[in-house]
């Protein structure tokens, strides 16, 4: 393809990208400079007070416990969804399709119903408390709802397909010669996993991290109706800047040093990818 | 202030494609909660006026204000907002100075509701609702009937684990002044850090915040007791009559929802017509009758039934009571303190 045809061909994605997204984004962020009017408007003075209060040891300290709350609903995605993967790309290749279909089906309701879904079951009075107390048990269950763990559960849950869709693509073009020629030289099942099959993939774990982590970081639903509120993730914070606090500098502060986290991320782990495939192009 | 939050993020969603069509229409704008005035209101008003009135929603206080002032209140001709926003448009000079002779049905109005301490005389504001912030309850699950802020901030044993909180900021914050028997409006440092002392420790005894759902958890009894408006409270009550709503012996907060004209409306005549046409008995009633907000409306509240009375107590408490509680009132610099205090309190863990 010439260049110009792909320059062509690229414009329309890049239009919108710019001019809907680039741009809005922009004019948020230079807010950041800004003061707030004590009445909530902006005065166009230059400060550079909100970026300062972004290192408060109260607001570093939501942005650590988000990263926290993000980490570990990665983590266990990832474990979690590369075993899915694992055994998907394992499967039969005819059921191959249909076993991905399912992992995806989520992903066609709306995400609010599903984060709803999750109140119905965990709540003191929802389906999980009445089947246990129908089988008998009387007393009080530990919470389920309104808890750390419900925010990652449901984390966790509303962004595993993602972690399966990028731990199959590569283990599902894994060369199965690759991993013969391992037992052939006498590595056991474990060490061939452990030496061969997952640093070959080890791009789709990076990439289903990276996004569970991204997504996680920066969700302000999830932790506001699983978490009762009582977890206040960066997410929640910037929301609240935005459309309680009436500050729109400080919340465009906050999304500032959300956003350069997100994109630094996604950037390393492009990078990492590239190398990867790179270094994997040289060995062949 | 946030009425009918529920659908906050689609709301924000409505709010965006509203007022992208409210630039372009050229009768009447009008800014309101979805489902707080009767459905075919507008309607009404647009058959008797003659006029081409349009309604926009907004899911929030804080929304509406921000496309306000950065419109300079352009696009507008009348919007529903909490009195503290009412004074701040007031502060900003985008409220119309109201001729009160162009709207006669302001007679309806107690007089009660004519002496509010954010706008003695209805110079810029016109009330629509009114009420309470206290406590509501199962009154078959809880053991001892809750007359006390403490009973909610230091709850006994049974009923720990089982209690909400609102979450906006100043009703949070509100549950505390009142408990230590403070202004709801107080902005001394050293208050406001023992309030917010006594939310943390109120914290851990929490079921979780709500402001939208609260009395759904208790019709389900996953909640016992809860931090509510009263018209709200009015909504549990509706389900499960055990539902009992009580002001603290603290007191509360008198929250006052008003009818603004905006200055640089261009339809002032029809908004004027249109914010009488609200204040007239049967139309002003319609809200104390579908959603059983006390209106401060004499003719509106004299039509209500009497079962309706005996049904929602709190549709009962008098004008004078509700005068004799403090409104909450724009605090100016110190919001961002408020803010701040709740982030430290969400944050705690």
């Amino acid at each position: 393809m010439t260049d110009r045809k792909s320059l062509y061909l690229m414009t329309p994605a890049l239009a919108w990208l710019t001019g809907l997204m680039v741009i809005p984004c922009l004019l948020i962020l230079v807010l950041a400079f800004f003061r707030r009017g004590i009445y909530g408007g902006i005065e166009y003075t230059f400060t550079l007070e909100n970026i300062w209060l972004v290192f408060d040891p109260l607001y570093a300290g939501i942005f650590v416990k988000s990263a926290t709350i993000a980490g570990t609903s990665a983590l266990i995605a990832v474990i979690v969804g590369y075993a899915a993967a694992y055994a998907i790309a394992a499967a039969p290749s005819r059921r191959q399709p249909m076993l991905l279909f399912f992992a995806v089906l989520p992903f066609w309701s709306n995400y609010l119903v599903r984060t709803y879904a999750w109140i119905v079951l965990l709540n003191r009075e929802g389906l999980i408390a009445s089947v246990v107390h129908s089988l008998g048990y009387d007393g009080e269950l530990p919470r389920l709802l309104y808890t750390e763990s419900a925010v990652v559960v449901g984390l966790v849950y509303n962004y595993l397909p993602f972690v399966i869709l990028a731990c199959y693509a590569p283990l599902s073009r894994l060369n199965p010669e690759v991993i013969e020629a391992s037992r052939d030289l006498g590595g056991s099942g474990w060490t061939t996993f452990r030496r061969v099959t997952l640093p070959m993939t080890a791009p789709g774990i990076a990439t289903g991290f990276v996004f569970v982590f991204v997504l996680s970081i920066g969700n302000f639903v999830t932790p506001a109706l699983l978490g009762g509120g009582q977890f206040q993730m960066i997410g929640n914070l910037v929301y609240a800047q935005f459309l309680t606090a009436n500050d729109w500098p400080f919340g465009a502060a906050l999304s500032m040093f959300l956003i350069a986290i997100m994109m630094g991320l996604l950037t390393l782990q492009t990078f990492a990818t590239e190398r990867a495939s790179g270094a994997r192009k040289e060995e062949s | 202030m946030l009425r009918h939050f529920p659908k906050t993020l689609t709301a924000i969603g409505f709010g965006m494609i509203c007022s992208a069509t409210a630039l372009s229409a050229e009768g009447l704008v009008v800014s309101n909660w979805d489902g707080y005035m009767a459905p075919d209101a507008i309607d009404a008003f647009n058959t008797a006026s003659g006029n081409s009135a349009e309604l926009v929603l907004h899911g929030t206080n804080e929304e509406i204000m921000g496309k306000l002032i950065a419109s300079k209140g352009k696009g507008y001709d009348v919007v529903f907002v909490s009195s503290p926003f009412a004074e701040v448009l007031h502060n900003l000079g985008l409220a119309e100075e109201l001729d009160h002779a162009k709207i006669p049905n302001i007679a309806n109005l107690y007089e009660q509701a004519t002496k509010l301490e954010h706008d003695p005389g209805n110079a810029f504001s016109v009330p629509y609702a009114w009420g309470t912030t206290g406590l509501c309850y199962r009154s078959d699950l809880v053991a001892d009937a809750p007359d006390s802020w403490m009973d909610l901030l230091a709850p006994a044993d049974a009923v720990r684990g089982k209690t909400t909180m609102l979450a906006t900021d100043r009703w949070l914050l509100g549950a505390g002044f009142l408990a230590k028997g403070y202004s709801v409006n107080e902005t001394d440092a050293d208050k406001l850090g023992e309030v917010r002392d006594l939310l943390i420790e109120a914290k851990d005894t929490l079921l979780a915040y709500d402001d939208a759902t609260f009395y759904a958890k208790l019709v389900s009894g996953e909640a016992e007791l809860v931090h509510a408006w009263d018209g709200w409270c009015n909504y549990g009550i509706a389900e499960n009559a055990d539902i009992k709503y009580v002001i603290p012996s603290e007191g509360s907060d008198l929250w006052v929802d008003t009818m603004v004209i905006l200055k640089n409306s261009e339809n002032k005549d029809a908004a004027y017509s249109f914010v009488n046409f609200i204040l007239d008995a049967k139309n002003h009633g319609w809200a104390a009758e579908n959603i059983l907000y006390k209106v401060p409306n004499e003719p509106a509240m004299s039509a209500l039934s009497a079962d309706m009375f005996a049904t929602f107590p709190n549709m009962g408490i008098t004008p004078d009571v509700l005068i004799g509680y403090e409104q909450l009132r724009d605090v100016g610099e110190a919001t961002r303190a408020y803010a701040r205090a709740v982030s430290e309190i969400k944050a705690a863990d």
